[in-house]
């Protein structure tokens, strides 16, 4: 699941001349790699790729600030079993 | 006493670590008109030092022009100083109407309605057309005043990559269950001084049903064979329907900006824009000033020439010694310097040469893409500029960089 979101992000938020580090831990949206208006894009991928409901208090910007914090989201609604 | 000693403490505090991180703003006081050449006082104190201006939004050359200046002169003595109201109390006179009926035939537009500034438009608008139940879809690298204004406002919000019209397809696509979709876009992008390509973004929002809205601050003036825009120079004037402009920028500098376009929007604008309907009306002298410049821009395009002729000998100076810039045809130039340090030191140093420049950096900039923007003027002449760039040959060869591209000036002086 890591790399399916990293890859995800890098393809949708990056632009192909970013020399960015991207991990796990990465903060995403206090660092500015994920703008918070189009968070509405990560968390539509989410809810498809891994066929959940994602109520909008756990699509928020704390919940969605790293790739390891949004797996954690993802895992509670019972996503990637 | 409520303002107690902590918290005077934090404030301070708070100061200090901008002040650490190279970070504070520092006014420069200038002692003359906004013109090609000015007298600065820099640092607080300093001796007056006259240099030449290559960091003013007057593109046009307006700011001090005699016959702009003569018209608020006029509308001093004959309309007052100011109107202490606002528009819908007792803070519309009949030039306000006649500014607006005159930015609308400028722009190519149904309606116009002003602001007290572009920053007001922009901050009012959003809220005022949209709900829950549409989506705002905007350039990732629109100004701050536009994010501002989506934050207010209760749509959805998306974002496609800067300029890249198959992210924009791919997010329109995603939202055709929402009520209305409206794509946002600067004209000409502030710090990149690049086009939006606004002939692709209309036929976009053709297909997908979306409507289009523009600020075209940077653009508004000089961009466009007549100098109406972003939008004249893609041929789609007409079919955007928002812009938000400013009249500080190329139409004589002072202040105000506007909402022009769908008559409904306007009207909207009326009823329910905040800064509207809760700020004061703009002072007749201006309004006065701005009808002028539009005279001025509506009899000749020879100042939008002179500045275009300006912009290309200028971004070719620069190439042929051997600077980066980035690419494109607007009177905003800048001149890639990646490290924030260089941009600062480079500045400095110019402005001992007598040109008066600003380094950018993070955060205004994305981190490793500081530079310094230089913004040309219709006040500008072909002496001056070959003057500026000969102190930006000495500096650029000072500092070794002339010649390297972005990697040579990363490997020596680091992003």
């Amino acid at each position: 699941m890591e790399d399916v979101i990293l890859a995800y992000i890098r393809n949708e938020y990056l632009e192909d001349d970013d020399e960015v580090e991207l991990d796990a831990d990465t903060p995403l949206i206090s660092s500015g790699i994920v703008d918070s208006f189009s968070m509405v894009s990560l968390k539509r991928f989410l809810e498809k790729k891994y066929d959940i409901t994602l109520p909008d208090e756990d699509a928020s910007a704390e919940s969605f600030d790293s790739v390891r914090k949004i797996i954690t989201v993802v895992k509670k609604h019972g996503g990637g079993k | 006493m409520a303002y107690s000693g902590a918290i005077r403490e934090a404030y301070r505090s708070e100061l200090s670590g901008i002040r650490e991180k190279g970070l504070l703003k520092e006014e420069r006081y200038i002692h003359s008109p906004q013109a090609a050449n000015i007298v600065v006082e820099f640092p607080t104190g300093a001796e007056l030092k006259p240099v030449v201006n290559l960091c003013a939004n007057n593109y046009l050359g307006l700011s001090s022009h005699p016959d702009v200046i003569a018209a608020a002169h006029k509308a001093l003595d004959a309309r007052g100083y100011g109107l202490s109201s606002v528009r819908f109390i007792c803070g519309t006179q009949d030039i306000h109407r006649e500014l607006e009926a005159r930015l609308s035939e400028f722009l190519g537009t149904e309606d116009t309605i002003l602001f007290p500034s572009c920053l007001d438009a922009n901050a009012g608008v959003f809220e005022a057309v949209l709900g829950p139940e549409d989506v705002i879809i905007s350039d990732r690298l629109v100004h701050a005043s536009i994010v501002d204004g989506i934050r207010l406002c209760k749509a959805v919000t998306d974002t496609y990559k800067h300029v890249n019209m198959e992210h924009l397809e791919e997010k329109l696509r995603e939202h055709q269950d929402k009520r209305a979709r409206l794509i946002v876009t600067d004209g000409v992008f502030s710090m990149d001084g690049d086009f939006a390509p606004l002939d692709q973004i209309v036929a976009l929002a053709e297909k997908y049903d979306a409507m289009v809205f523009l600020d075209d601050s940077h653009a508004t003036g000089f961009i466009g064979k007549t100098g109406r825009g972003v939008h004249e120079h893609f041929g789609v004037m007409g079919k955007i329907d928002i812009i938000t402009t400013t009249l500080g920028k190329a139409l004589g500098g002072a202040s105000g900006g506007c909402v022009s376009g769908r008559q409904e929007i306007v009207e909207l604008c009326r009823q329910r824009a905040r800064p509207y309907l809760f700020s004061n009306t703009m002072a007749p002298p201006i309004v006065a000033g701005a009808l002028e410049v539009l005279e001025i821009l509506s009899k000749s395009t020879e100042r939008r020439d002179k500045l275009e002729e300006n912009a290309r000998f200028w971004r070719k100076g620069l190439t042929d010694a051997g600077f980066v810039i980035k690419e494109g045809e607007s009177p905003i130039v800048p001149v890639m310097l990646f490290n924030a340090k260089l941009s600062q030191d480079i500045a400095r140093d110019l402005y001992s040469e007598g040109v008066y420049v600003i380094g950018f950096f993070f955060p205004v900039v994305a981190q490793g893409q500081a530079r310094i923007r230089t913004q040309l003027s219709a006040d500008h002449d072909i002496p001056l500029l070959t003057r500026a760039l000969e102190a930006f040959t000495r500096v650029g060869d000072k500092y070794g960089i002339l010649g390297l591209d972005k990697k040579g000036i990363v490997a020596k002086y680091g992003a």
